[in-house]
C-alpha cells in the first residue's frame, strides 16, 4: 500500500538502538513529590504566572498564561500546592538556571473537570486554534514551537498539504512509535482536527520503513483520508526539510519556512495532544519519554510534564555508574549537568550513554565524508575552517544559517571534529552582531525621526502664529491592528531570541522550527 | 563526546568510530598486494625501498613534531606518515642509492607537509612532490629501472642501495617501459618496430601484474568506502580519453589506451595517490573533474614529457587546481534557487 520513498540528499545509518522497545507498551511513572514548570520553556516569549506560591491547585489547572503571540500556557500535572516561582536547574548544557514555577503533589491527583468537547461538524478554524492555544500546546518532537502559531500562519497561507511527522530517526529514541501503536485512533483524530484547523485539502502520515506496528496500528482504521508514507530509516530522515524534500519532491527555499513550500508538519505526539485538547477538553500535561541507554528496564514512561529527570532515571535503575545523562536524541540532544532539571513538552528522550574516552581530535583531512553526509547540502568542513578563522561572512556565504545542526557530519568525521559545536559558535556571534547593528540602526533613525518632529513643530508652531486653529496633529495615526509582516517578524524574533539565549553555549534543538530532526 | 573550548559538551553524543589512523590503516591493507606483487617482478629492492622510505618519514615527522611541540603519540602514529613513505618508495627505482629515498622522504615531511602546517594543511600530496624533487635534481638515478626479466637479487640489491655500487645498478637496469616506448617514438621509429623488443615483454613482463594488484586493493578501498569513486573512475576516464584519441589519430606513433591503462604507475595513481584526501578537490564534482584532469595529464607526460612516468606531475599539477576546481564545484545547498 506505501513504498518507501527516497530523494534527500546525504545521510548516515544509524544504529537503531531502539529494537528493544519497538513492540513493548509504555509504563508509568509514580508521581514525583514535586513538579516543576519552567517558564521559558520553548520558543518565544516566557509564560506569565497566574499563580502564586502557596495556592492550591487541582490538575489541568493553569498555573501560567502566554504573554504574547509566540508563547505558551502552562498547567499543573497534578493536584497540589504551589510552593516556589524561584530560579531553579532546567535543561541546558552550560547548567543554567531558570524561572520556574514549582508544585508540591498532594497525592490525591484531582483534576478539573474537562472543558466541553468541541463538535467537530460545527467547529471554525477560529475555534479549533483557540483550544488547542488554551491547552498549551507546542511541538512535541522538536523546537517546541507553539502549535497554534504554526497553524495559523498555514491558515494564513492557504496551504495545502499536512504532514504528520512520526519519524524518529535518531538512534534510542521510540517514544513516538509507542505512541502510535497505543493511541492511533487519537493521532488519526489529531490529524483530522489539524487538517480541519488548516482547511488542508491533503494530510500525509510519514513513518519509518522499521515501524510495521505503528504502521499496522493505523492502517487498521479509518484514515480519514489521510495517506501513510513510509521513509528510509536514514538519519535524518525526520528532519522537517528533510521529509518535505520527500514527500513533496519540492524544497523548502533557504531562509524560508515550510509553509513557504505549501506544507504544515507537526509531530504525532502533537496530533494525539491535539485530539485530548478537542475531544477531550484536556490541556496537555502528559507525555511519552523514552528513557534508554546505561539503564536497567529501558522504557517509554507515560510522564507528568514537569517531573525531574533524575525521577525517572530512579524509575528505570541506573546500569553504569559513570554515565553522561543526554536529554533528547543522542545526535542533538543536550547533555544534561543537572539531574533534577524537569521534563518539559518537548522532552522525548532521556539517555544515558557510558562515558566514552576523550577523542583526540585532528586536524581536518578534506577527506569530504561531511559533504557526503550533509542533508542541507552544505560543505562542513570549509565552514568549519571559516567559523575557527572567524570568518563570519565567508561563513554566511556558505549558507552557514542552513545548517539545521543535525551532527551529521562530525559522527563521521574521521578527525573527530567537534564541527556542530562550531557551527554554533559562529551562528550566535552572527546573531550578536547583527543584534547589535540593528539596535543600533534602530537609534540612529529614533533620532532622526526627533530631529524631523521638532523641525515640523518650529513649522508648524510658525504657521499656528499666522493661521490660528489650524488642526496641528494632522498626522493620521497608523493603525493600532498588527499587520502580516509585523506578526511574521515577531515570530522570527521570539525564535531568534530563543536561539540566541541557548546558543549563549548550547545545543538546542535543530531548526529554526519544531520538529526538527529528531 | 565533543567538547568544546570551556568543556561544554557539544552534540552529538556519539561517533561512528572512523578515526585518521583507522582511514590509513586499510589504505595500507589495500596497497599490500601491489606492493607485493611489484615486489615479485622488481625484486627485494622494492620493499627495501619502502623500508627506507617509510623510517625516514617516520623519523621526519617526530623531529617536526617535537620542534613545532606538537603531541608526539596522536600524529606521529596516524598512519599518514606511513603511507607516505610508502608511496614514495613504491615510486622509487629499485636500486636507488639510499640517500635518494631518504632526501625526498624528509623533503616531504619537512617542506610540503610541516612547513604548510602538518597534517591537513599540505597543499601538495607530500610522497609525489618528494618523488618530483629527485625527478628534478637526479633524472638519470631515477631512471634506473631493472630492466624486465633481470636478476637482481638480495646482495646485489643491498649493493647498490646501501654501496652505491653504480657497476651493479647498471648490471641489471635500464629504462622503463613506458621511457623505452616515449623515447623510441621520440626517436622517429614506429611503435610496430619497438613492438618485438622489449615492447612485447611490457604488458607480459609484470607491469600489468602490478597495475590489476593495485587495481584490486582499491576497488577493496572503494568498497570499505574508504575513497570515493569519483577520483578513480575520473583518472582512468580521462587516460583512456586521451590516449583514445592520440592513438585513434594515429595508431603508429602513440602508444594504446590499454597500455597506459595497464602500464606504469597507472592504477596507483588511480585508487592510491590521486585520492590522498587532503590535497585534492573535496566536493564529489570537483573530484570527478580533478581525476579527469589528472588521467588527461598523465598521458600527455608520459607522451611528451621528459620523465619515466607523468603520475606524479598531473598529481602535483592537479594540486594546484584543485582550491580553484573546488570553488567552482560548490553543491547546490538544499533549498537554494538554482543559479547554474
Ligand atoms: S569529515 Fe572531518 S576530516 Fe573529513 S573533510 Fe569533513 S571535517 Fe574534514
Ligand atoms: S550539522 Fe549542519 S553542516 Fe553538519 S551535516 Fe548537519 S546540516 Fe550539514
Amino acid at each position: 500500500m506505501s513504498t518507501v520513498l527516497r530523494g534527500f540528499h546525504g545521510g548516515v545509518r544509524l544504529p537503531r538502538s531502539k529494537e528493544t522497545l519497538q513492540g513493548t507498551g509504555s509504563r508509568s511513572v509514580a508521581l514525583p513529590p514535586l513538579l516543576i514548570y519552567p517558564l521559558q520553556a520553548h520558543v518565544g516569549t516566557p509564560a506569565r504566572p497566574v499563580v502564586g506560591v502557596g495556592q492550591k491547585v487541582r490538575r489541568d489547572e493553569l498555573l501560567a498564561a502566554p504573554s504574547s503571540y509566540v508563547s505558551q500556557a502552562i498547567h499543573a500535572g497534578t493536584s497540589g500546592v504551589i510552593v516556589e516561582i524561584a530560579a531553579r536547574a532546567v535543561i541546558h548544557p552550560g547548567g543554567v538556571t531558570d524561572t520556574c514555577i514549582v508544585l508540591r503533589a498532594d497525592g490525591e491527583d484531582r483534576r478539573l473537570t474537562p472543558a466541553p468537547a468541541l463538535d467537530l461538524g460545527r467547529a471554525t478554524p477560529e475555534g479549533l486554534l483557540a483550544r488547542i492555544a488554551e491547552a498549551g500546546i507546542v511541538g512535541m518532537g522538536g523546537a517546541g514551537f507553539p502549535s497554534h502559531v504554526k497553524l495559523r500562519e498555514g491558515l494564513l497561507n492557504a496551504v495545502r498539504l499536512l504532514i504528520i511527522n512520526a519519524v524518529e530517526c535518531e538512534p534510542y529514541i521510540a517514544c513516538d512509535e509507542c505512541m502510535i501503536r497505543e493511541r492511533a485512533a487519537d493521532v488519526l483524530l489529531g490529524a483530522r482536527i489539524l487538517r480541519q484547523a488548516l482547511r488542508a485539502s491533503q494530510c500525509v502520515i510519514a513513518l519509518e520503513d522499521d515501524m510495521q506496528q505503528a504502521r499496522a496500528a493505523l492502517s487498521r482504521r479509518d484514515l480519514a483520508g489521510a495517506q501513510i508514507v513510509r521513509v528510509p530509516a536514514i538519519y535524518p530522515a525526520g528532519g522537517e526539510r528533510q521529509l518535505i524534500r520527500m514527500i513533496t519532491g519540492a524544497e523548502v527555499p533557504a531562509h524560508g519556512l515550510p509553509i513557504d513550500a505549501g506544507v504544515v508538519m507537526h509531530n504525532a505526539a502533537t496530533a494525539a495532544a491535539v485530539a485530548d485538547a478537542v475531544a477531550g477538553g484536556l490541556p496537555l500535561t502528559e507525555r511519552l519519554v523514552t528513557v534508554a541507554g546505561a539503564v536497567r528496564t529501558p522504557a517509554n514512561l507515560r510522564v507528568r510534564i514537569g517531573t525531574p529527570i533524575a525521577h525517572l532515571l530512579d524509575a528505570c535503575g541506573r546500569s553504569a555508574a559513570d554515565a553522561r545523562v543526554i536529554v533528547g536524541g543522542p545526535m542533538m540532544g543536550t547533555r544534561l549537568i543537572d539531574e533534577p532539571a524537569p521534563v518539559v513538552k518537548t522532552t522525548n528522550c532521556v539517555l544515558r550513554l557510558p562515558a566514552a574516552a576523550e577523542d583526540c581530535t585532528m586536524p581536518c583531512i578534506r577527506c569530504g565524508d561531511c559533504v557526503e553526509v550533509c542533508p542541507a547540502q552544505l560543505q562542513p568542513q570549509a565552514l568549519y575552517e571559516l567559523a575557527r578563522a572567524g570568518d563570519w561572512d565567508g561563513a554566511s556565504d556558505l549558507h552557514l544559517f542552513d545548517c539545521i545542526e543535525c551532527g551529521a557530519c562530525a559522527y563521521v568525521c574521521p578527525s573527530r571534529l567537534p564541527l556542530v559545536h562550531y557551527y554554533r559558535h559562529a551562528k550566535s556571534e552572527i546573531e550578536a552582531l547583527e543584534l547589535a547593528q540593528r539596535r543600533a540602526a534602530e537609534l540612529r533613525s529614533r533620532y532622526e525621526a526627533r530631529l524631523r518632529r521638532l523641525a515640523q513643530a518650529g513649522d508648524a508652531a510658525a504657521e499656528a502664529e499666522g493661521q490660528a486653529g489650524s488642526d496641528v496633529d494632522a498626522a493620521p495615526a497608523p493603525a493600532a491592528v498588527p499587520d502580516r509582516a509585523a506578526m511574521r517578524a515577531e515570530i522570527a524574533a521570539a525564535v531568534a531570541r530563543t536561539k540566541a539565549r541557548r546558543t549563549a553555549n548550547t545545543p538546542a534543538a535543530a531548526g529554526e522550527d519544531e520538529d526538527g530532526a529528531r | 563526546m565533543q567538547r568544546d573550548a570551556d568543556g561544554v559538551a557539544s552534540s552529538p553524543h556519539i561517533h561512528s568510530g572512523a578515526s585518521v589512523a583507522g582511514v590509513m590503516r586499510r589504505v595500507l591493507a589495500a596497497l599490500a598486494p601491489g606492493v607485493m606483487v611489484s615486489a615479485w617482478f622488481l625484486g627485494p629492492g622494492v620493499l627495501l625501498q619502502i623500508g627506507i622510505a617509510t623510517v625516514a618519514a617516520l623519523a621526519a615527522e617526530a623531529a617536526m613534531l617535537s620542534v613545532r611541540g606538537l603531541a608526539m603519540r596522536p600524529f606521529l602514529f596516524d598512519g599518514t606518515a606511513i603511507v607516505a613513505g610508502v608511496l614514495l618508495g613504491l615510486a622509487m627505482p629499485p636500486l636507488a642509492p639510499w640517500w635518494l629515498a631518504s632526501l625526498a622522504a624528509v623533503f616531504a615531511m619537512v617542506v610540503v607537509k610541516h612547513a604548510h602546517g602538518g597534517v591537513g594543511h599540505n597543499l601538495f600530496n607530500p610522497a609525489m612532490a618528494g618523488y618530483a624533487l629527485l625527478l628534478v635534481c637526479f633524472p638519470y638515478a631515477m631512471k634506473s629501472w631493472p630492466a624486465p626479466g633481470a636478476e637482481a637479487w638480495a646482495a646485489d640489491v643491498l649493493g647498490a642501495v646501501f654501496l652505491v655500487d653504480t657497476a651493479k645498478v647498471d648490471a641489471v637496469s635500464g629504462a622503463t617501459a613506458l621511457s623505452f616506448v616515449r623515447d623510441g617514438l621520440r626517436g622517429m621509429k614506429m611503435l610496430a618496430e619497438l613492438r618485438p623488443g622489449a615492447g612485447a615483454s611490457l604488458l607480459g613482463g609484470g607491469a600489468a601484474w602490478v597495475n590489476l594488484a593495485f587495481l584490486g586493493g582499491g576497488l577493496a578501498l572503494l568498497a570499505a568506502r574508504v575513497i570515493r569513486w569519483q577520483i578513480p573512475a575520473g583518472f582512468i576516464a580521462g587516460l583512456l580519453a586521451v590516449s583514445l584519441l592520440l592513438y585513434l589519430g594515429d595508431a603508429q606513433r602513440h602508444a594504446s589506451p590499454l597500455f597506459h591503462l595497464m602500464g606504469g604507475a597507472t592504477m596507483l595513481g588511480a585508487f592510491f595517490i590521486a585520492t590522498d584526501p587532503v590535497s585534492s578537490p573535496v566536493t564529489p564534482r570537483g573530484r570527478l573533474v580533478f581525476g579527469l584532469l589528472v588521467g588527461a595529464v598523465v598521458v600527455l607526460i608520459r607522451r611528451f614529457g621528459q620523465y619515466p612516468d607523468g603520475v606524479a606531475f598531473a598529481v602535483l599539477l592537479m594540486n594546484a587546481a584543485a582550491p580553484l576546481i573546488d570553488r567552482h564545484t560548490r553543491p547546490r545547498v538544499y533549498g537554494e534557487r538554482d543559479t547554474r
